[in-house]
């Protein structure tokens, strides 16, 4: 007989891996990416498949550069980035701009903080960040759904709710181009639910803090939810594991964070999407929120 | 509604294959390897010589020592040496080895007590003590001092442990569904010298048949007013000890306390059942229940096996491997301990033997921690096991302190959730060892 294997406990695992992890994020993202196809049409495709074929080569160059073998949680990880990316830029983008947003996203904001695991702040959004600061018109050359014609993010407009609540919802309005319907990103963040591949605390926190100051500033909350990168940001940015607290408290002053940020962008700065910097502001919190924002041990008062 | 306790994890059961399968009495093995020290405490010093003759029940060893357990000769025969044999644990460990000589007789100081009710507190302790009885859930703990907490603390419940959470694991719930009577005779032998209130029996609610069984026989009981079942949710670590006080009484036991600190003292199944045989036969603790079980064995069985009986022979006598076995683990799968032979002996805290198949065992290598608070969820001390873990990789113990790594239980709910399969257990293990050894 040969020599028995010798290992620690435990003996069973879960049948959980980093990979399916990233699979269910990509699942669920499915149905705000028919979303985006349906109502931006071949701009759409442009742009999701060259973030997606970037994302793949920057992240192979990365692990090669860095003599790591190559894993299918890395792939994934990258699809996620790219098409995140593409989901969070306005339709109208060139598709060589989508290329350096996902270069900064892979080789700057993930691999050089040490690649899966260790960047603190999303990759995607770093990505998004760097280009509106290099292309800001570009970037913010919102077309209205299905015929290509420039428009306004409702948001941005000076009179709010020119898009009725229903719009908003099903996504039949400008913006970038998986943000827009709610109804898709909804099912998305079920589907997580379901699978428990995310935690209630951190995104109810987010749109719980942004539907009270709404309430207290008297600005319409139903139609600070359903516009602009909330949605998006909320279930799919703002629980991205490898940027967010671990600790259960941690999670939920992530989210609240958040919910101010991003409610002092839109109504204080003037600046109609807070949402992608409030959640990167948030990102550098992490740590010390895994530090210092610990809940209680068992057997402790 | 079952009760329970926060975080956790709902691994498949496995019971199946062994649920249904009636005690049966394993064959005396011809050589029994008994080592000296199968309990937390002190080693037993050997009371015998190389060439002796023992009978059933003679003791083999004793320690004047107070944490330390006696052990007994579990066949009759001669004994061909006293000398370090590899265990379960891996390591070598003095033990007394004895050559069966068929001899069925029990040794001259194995007699029955008097009536249980006629017997006094030191009498109950004495006969506990005497008959080597330590926990038989895996912890081996002497169950003796166990029974005399601080004098400062009082005991006002006795937990029956009878949760059995972890999986393919069946040899608790054939003793409650087979021996009930025993089950109540021990928990009564355990709240009279601890002046005990009241007596749970805890049972996981998916062991109905259990659950009836044992109240039937808290019914028939004279006087049950104190008596009762505990039904609860189930989900693994249910049994571990802090886990399963939080679910029956709310209390918290304090960090680095004792369950006494909130007047609880539990106790195994098969604790019982053995403190309820020593009471009325006298018989020392020379026999367990060992599940033998696992995608491997062909024929999953629940064996009354002799202490010191090697693994192989109950392997042979449950129809041998299905296939050649890679890995075999003492206990259940996610507590049990892998064994580096299969010719070690069964012990005192041998509560399982189980010999998964390859397809059963899909140790796939580590990966990056993503960070997705899924072993933060689930542990059911509250405490980080990723970051706990991040810390022994770094050799940052002053932060594993801070962390809380001694709170760790070692259930290993951390390891089983983990998607990038970090061996995270070990790691906060490894913090543990290097705290206590600087305490
Ligand atoms: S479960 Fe594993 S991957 Fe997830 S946070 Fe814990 S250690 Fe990291
Ligand atoms: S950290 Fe310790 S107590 Fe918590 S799940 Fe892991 S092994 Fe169990």
């Amino acid at each position: 007989m040969k020599p028995l294997l010798v290992t620690p406990a435990p003996h069973m695992k879960s049948k959980d891996t980093n990979a399916r992890v990233m699979l269910d994020v990509l699942i669920a993202l499915l149905p705000a990416t028919v979303a985006a196809l349906f109502f931006f049409g071949f701009n759409a495709v442009i742009i999701i498949l060259t973030g997606l074929i970037s994302a793949w080569i920057f992240e192979l160059i990365a692990l090669k550069l860095k003599k790591a073998p190559v894993t299918r949680a890395d792939l994934r990880s990258a699809s996620i980035t790219g098409l995140l990316l593409a989901l969070i830029i306005a339709p109208s983008v060139p598709w060589w701009m989508v290329v350096v947003g996902t270069f900064i996203a892979i080789f700057i904001a993930k691999h050089a903080f040490g690649g899966l695991g260790h960047n603190i702040f999303n990759p995607a959004l770093i990505g998004r960040a760097f280009m509106v600061a290099s292309w800001p018109i570009l970037m913010t050359a919102w077309l209205k759904p299905f015929d290509a014609i420039a428009t306004a993010t409702p948001l941005a407009t000076v009179n709010p709710a020119p898009a009725t609540y229903l719009q908003l919802f099903l996504g039949n309005v400008g913006g970038s181009m998986g943000e827009t319907s709610a109804l898709a990103l909804l099912i998305g963040a079920a589907y997580l639910f379901y699978r428990q591949a995310i935690e209630w605390r951190l995104p109810f926190a987010y749109l719980g803090t942004v539907v009270v100051i709404s309430l207290i500033f008297r600005v319409d909350p139903v139609f600070q939810l359903l516009s602009g990168g909330l949605m998006i940001g909320a279930f799919f940015m703002a629980t991205d594991p490898v940027t967010t607290p671990v600790t259960k408290p941690g999670r939920l002053i992530f989210g609240i964070g958040c919910g101010i940020i991003t409610m002092v962008l839109r109504m204080g700065a003037g600046y109609p999407e807070g949402v992608c910097y409030s959640i990167l502001l948030m990102n550098a919190t992490t740590p010390l929120l895994d530090r210092y924002a610990r809940g209680r041990i068992f057997g402790y008062k | 509604m079952s009760k329970t306790f926060p975080g956790g994890i709902h691994p498949s059961e496995h019971k199946k294959r062994s649920k249904k399968e009636q005690i049966r009495k394993a064959a005396d093995p011809k050589i029994a390897v008994i080592p000296l020290c199968q309990h937390i405490g002190t080693p037993a010093e050997p009371l015998v010589n190389v060439g002796d003759i023992v009978k059933i029940g003679q003791p083999l060893g004793d320690s004047e020592r107070y944490v330390s357990a006696a052990v007994h000769a579990s066949i009759g025969g001669k004994i061909i040496a006293i000398e370090p044999r590899l265990t379960p644990f891996g390591a070598k460990v003095l033990s007394v080895v004895i050559e069966n000589n068929g001899d069925q007789d029990v040794h001259p100081s194995v007699r029955p007590y008097p009536n249980f009710k006629d017997l006094s507190k030191t009498d109950i302790r004495k006969i506990i003590r005497g008959a080597g009885i330590v926990g038989l859930g895996g912890a081996a703990f002497p169950t003796r001092v166990k029974l005399q907490p601080p004098p400062d603390k009082v005991i006002k419940t006795i937990i029956i442990n009878g949760a059995e959470c972890e999986p393919y694991l069946t040899c608790d719930y054939r003793l409650l569904i087979e021996q009930p009577k025993k089950v109540i005779l021990g928990l009564k032998a355990i709240m009279k010298p601890t002046d005990a209130l009241e007596g749970i029996i805890a049972i996981e609610d998916n062991k109905p048949e259990a659950i009836t069984a044992i109240q039937k026989a808290i019914d028939e009981e004279v006087s049950h007013h104190n008596l009762r079942v505990a039904v609860l949710k189930t989900k693994y670590p249910q049994g571990a000890e802090k886990q399963l006080i939080k679910a029956i009484t709310k209390r918290e036991v304090p960090s680095g306390g004792l369950p006494a600190d909130v007047h609880c003292i539990v106790n195994n199944v098969g604790t019982a059942v053995a403190i309820a045989k020593a009471l009325t036969t006298g018989m020392p603790l020379i026999e367990r229940i060992v599940t033998v079980t696992g995608g491997s064995i062909s024929e999953p069985s629940n064996l009354l096996v002799r202490i010191g009986t090697p693994f192989s022979e109950l392997v042979e006598q449950c129809g041998g491997f299905l296939e050649e076995p890679t890995k075999i683990i003492m206990g259940g799968p996610l507590m049990g301990i892998s064994v580096p032979s299969i010719d070690v002996p069964v012990i005192k805290a041998t509560s399982g033997i189980l010999v998964p198949s390859k397809k059963e065992l899909d140790d796939l290598e580590p990966e990056p921690c993503i960070r997705c608070a899924k072993c933060v969820d689930s542990c059911p001390q509250y405490l980080l096991p990723n970051l706990l873990g991040d810390a022994s990789e770094n050799d940052r113990f002053d932060l594993s302190k801070s962390y809380g790594a001694l709170d760790c239980i070692e259930c290993g709910v951390c390891s089983y959730v983990c998607p990038a399969k970090r061996n995270l257990v070990q790691l906060i293990k490894l913090s543990k060892n290097e705290l206590l050894r600087k305490k």
